[in-house]
């Protein structure tokens, strides 16, 4: 075991891959003798050369159709989008063609890309830096989406995406990059996609949760307790798809539920999640699922971000209307 | 200093120039089937011509026959092929087994001279998942019907050939309009960075829909973009098999021979519609230009040199076209032979393991069916 950060369980996680399968391919801007924007690939290509860790020219697009292509010649890329507000560049490569490549070729064809790209608010990033777009990736057949929050998680869920045989795509959220160490093994180990986690126990309250919104969640469940309220948060891990059993089973026991996100109100996973919950579980609702969400305006200019993002104050607010509605 | 005179910066208008000119339309075959360039004539035994010939001539049937098949209502989406068989079955003919051809939706006859049987192109135009289940060891992809998106593909594909060491290449297809596309130069300038063996078409056959050539660009030739990617670039008559062949031949040879890509334009026309799903061509082109296109009908002028060689007759033209109708008469019963799609069927090709929720739907849809 070593302590590492989330961006070291994720180079470490490339690392294993490309040890791994001789057909591994990490590419995009900046990723080579860089080691990336973020040093999410340091290293790598000096280790395993420029065949199999290399940079592109700046377009997105172009990565994209460089994956299918590439994917379509038996190889299994790792694509990196430098940040994903860039994912309007290469909407059609996703959703347009490797999310049906599958499908479009009746099986013939595949597409085991992952697409690893950072998103995420609170680090007064630039415009287009920060956006949560995972909602728009969600409502796309033939896709993965995961969004890991701790170093344990983000390792154990690459590895995973990596070898699963359709896409998937991986978004790194860049506040929780270093923001802790946690203990995670050196050698290889596997996390199951689709797969939520109760990151906390509890009986009067359920909140789902996923990104770095676990992490407000938690301390909001903390708070809560010393008022003597049990609270339980699943961690999605995956978002598409969504592991249903997990949020059922919690509802079912303790009767209230929220769901939580950073995305606007508009966006991200929450009124699909509400949804299901609806359809599933209303007779073991006490009180109607609400919704922790950022405002449904364009993502703040840097200044604006702690009035703008969601944190755990607010999801001690709406914890508390579920509980005494 | 004011007084000084202006020193002369570089003369834009005439760098232009200078570039277009550079790009002089290649052409073996004149309309008369004359060769009038025997310099660039290739190296293809009486056999292999006769055969292009035959692949032109029921490539030509075929696509009259899959026009009449669409109006009866037994094929769905078709966008015709007559006036580009040089284009499209010329370049084709210069590829090996191993090549990857990643097409347009106008170029199923590429596909089908590759090896994909007749009767999954039908299932493809009548929108049938079958029809794009490409045979092992048949290098192609369904047809594309994202303008661009075959571009990008290509140049991955390329170098998915390049690093495993292949001596191989990826061809690609557009036509003019999809010249304007993002992924257009995207494609092109990727390939050219990782010098990948692609080779890049563009069919210009003067419209995009009813878009003339000229509303696309100020380009004078489409050739001329291959500049902005540093890469080869040529401009050859479209209409004519042997400069097809010839520009096609040669990009393939510097492509396995690790000197990167080529984009190639061919000057082409469509006698017919765009599509078959309601385009008039009469709305925008002329009779006049239509007239004109005729006159260089490929059929035509390579019919003229290979008759004149003793390689061609009536007789051997009209067994081609004999074999082409049962053929396709065949084809089109395995394609109605074909059991019915169920939705069942669409859920199993979406993963290889089925998420929790889409197995919840299949189990909804298999007690459907099974009703």
């Amino acid at each position: 075991m070593a302590q590492m950060t989330m961006i070291q369980a994720i180079t470490d996680a490339l690392r294993t891959e490309l040890r791994n399968d001789p057909n591994v391919l990490v590419f995009g801007e900046d990723v080579g003798v860089n080691g990336g924007v973020f040093r999410a690939t340091e290293g790598l290509q000096k280790e395993f050369g420029e065949e199999r860790v290399f940079d592109t020219p700046l377009a997105e697009s172009g990565i994209g159709g460089l994956a299918i292509g590439l994917a379509l010649q038996g190889y299994r890329p790792a694509m990196e989008i430098q940040f994903f507000g860039f994912v309007y560049e290469v909407m059609d490569s996703i959703s347009g063609q490797m999310a049906r490549m599958r499908y479009r070729s009746g099986g013939r064809y595949t597409s085991p890309i992952t697409i690893r790209s950072p998103f995420g608010g609170g680090v007064h990033t630039p415009e287009m830096h920060a956006d949560s777009l995972e909602g728009l990736m969600a409502q796309q057949p033939g896709v993965k989406v995961v969004i890991p929050s701790t170093p344990y998680d983000a390792k154990g869920l690459l590895i995973s995406s990596i070898r699963d045989n359709d896409p998937v795509i991986f978004l790194e959220h860049m506040k929780l990059y270093r923001s802790f160490r946690q203990e995670v093994p050196e050698e290889e180990y596997t996390i199951p996609l689709g797969k939520a986690e109760v990151k906390r126990e509890g009986s009067d309250l359920t909140i789902v949760t996923y990104g770095a919104m676990v992490h407000e969640s938690l301390k909001a469940a903390e708070e809560l307790e010393k008022e003597g309220q049990s609270v339980e948060v699943i961690d999605l891990r995956t978002i598409m798809p969504l592991d249903i059993d997990t949020i059922i089973a919690s509802v079912e026991k303790t009767g209230r539920a929220m769901v939580v996100q950073e995305a606007q109100r508009q966006a991200g996973m929450a009124a699909h999640i509400i949804a299901e919950i609806n359809e599933r579980a209303i007779l073991s609702l006490e009180a109607p699922v609400l919704r922790v969400a950022a405002p449904d305006t364009v993502f703040p200019f840097s200044q604006a971000e702690s009035v703008w993002l969601p944190n755990y104050k607010d999801v001690i607010e709406t914890a508390k209307k579920v509980l005494e509605f | 200093m004011a007084s000084k005179s202006k020193k002369t910066v570089a003369d834009a208008v005439k760098q232009l120039e200078k570039v277009q000119d550079q790009y002089e339309t290649l052409q073996i075959l004149n309309e008369e089937g004359e060769v009038i360039n025997e310099a660039a004539m290739p190296e293809l035994s009486d056999e292999r011509l006769q055969e292009l010939m035959k692949r032109m001539v029921y490539t030509r049937i075929l696509d009259q026959r899959s026009i009449s098949l669409n109006r009866q209502g037994r094929l769905g989406f078709y966008a015709p092929t007559a006036g580009q068989e040089a284009s499209q079955l010329g370049s084709q003919f210069a590829l090996e087994k191993e090549d990857f051809i990643l097409p347009g939706y106008r170029d199923v006859p590429q596909l089908i001279w590759h090896g994909l049987p007749l009767h999954q192109a039908f299932l493809f135009s009548r929108g049938h998942f079958k029809g794009n289940q490409i045979p092992e060891g048949v290098n192609v992809i369904s047809p594309q019907i994202i303008i661009g998106a075959q571009y990008i593909q290509a140049a991955g594909v390329a170098l998915g050939m390049k690093k495993r060491g292949a001596k191989s290449v990826a061809i690609t297809y557009t036509g003019d309009g999809g010249a304007s596309q993002g992924d257009f130069y995207e494609g092109i300038n990727f390939a050219g960075a990782f010098k990948a063996p692609a080779i890049f078409i563009v069919q210009n056959n003067r419209f995009a829909i009813s878009t003339p050539v000229e509303k696309q660009s100020a380009a004078k030739t489409i050739a001329q973009k291959a500049v902005a990617a540093g890469i080869p670039g040529v401009q050859v008559d479209g209409m004519d098999p042997l400069a097809v062949y010839a520009a096609v031949s040669d990009a393939r040879e510097r492509a396995v021979n690790g000197e990167g890509p080529t984009l190639i334009e061919t000057l082409t026309y469509r006698y017919g519609p765009h599509t078959m799903a309601g385009d008039d061509p009469t709305r925008y082109r002329t009779t006049d230009l239509d007239n004109e296109w005729e006159k260089k009908d490929p059929l035509v002028r390579f019919r003229k040199f290979l008759e004149k060689k003793g390689l061609w007759n009536e007789e051997m033209e009209n067994e081609v076209i004999e074999t082409a109708k049962e053929d396709i008469k065949e084809a089109i019963k395995k394609a109605d032979d074909t059991p019915k799609q169920k939705v069942t069927d669409l859920m199993e090709i979406m993963y290889e393991e089925m998420p929790n929720h889409l197995q919840e739907q299949y189990e909804i849809y298999k007690e459907k069916e099974s009703k």
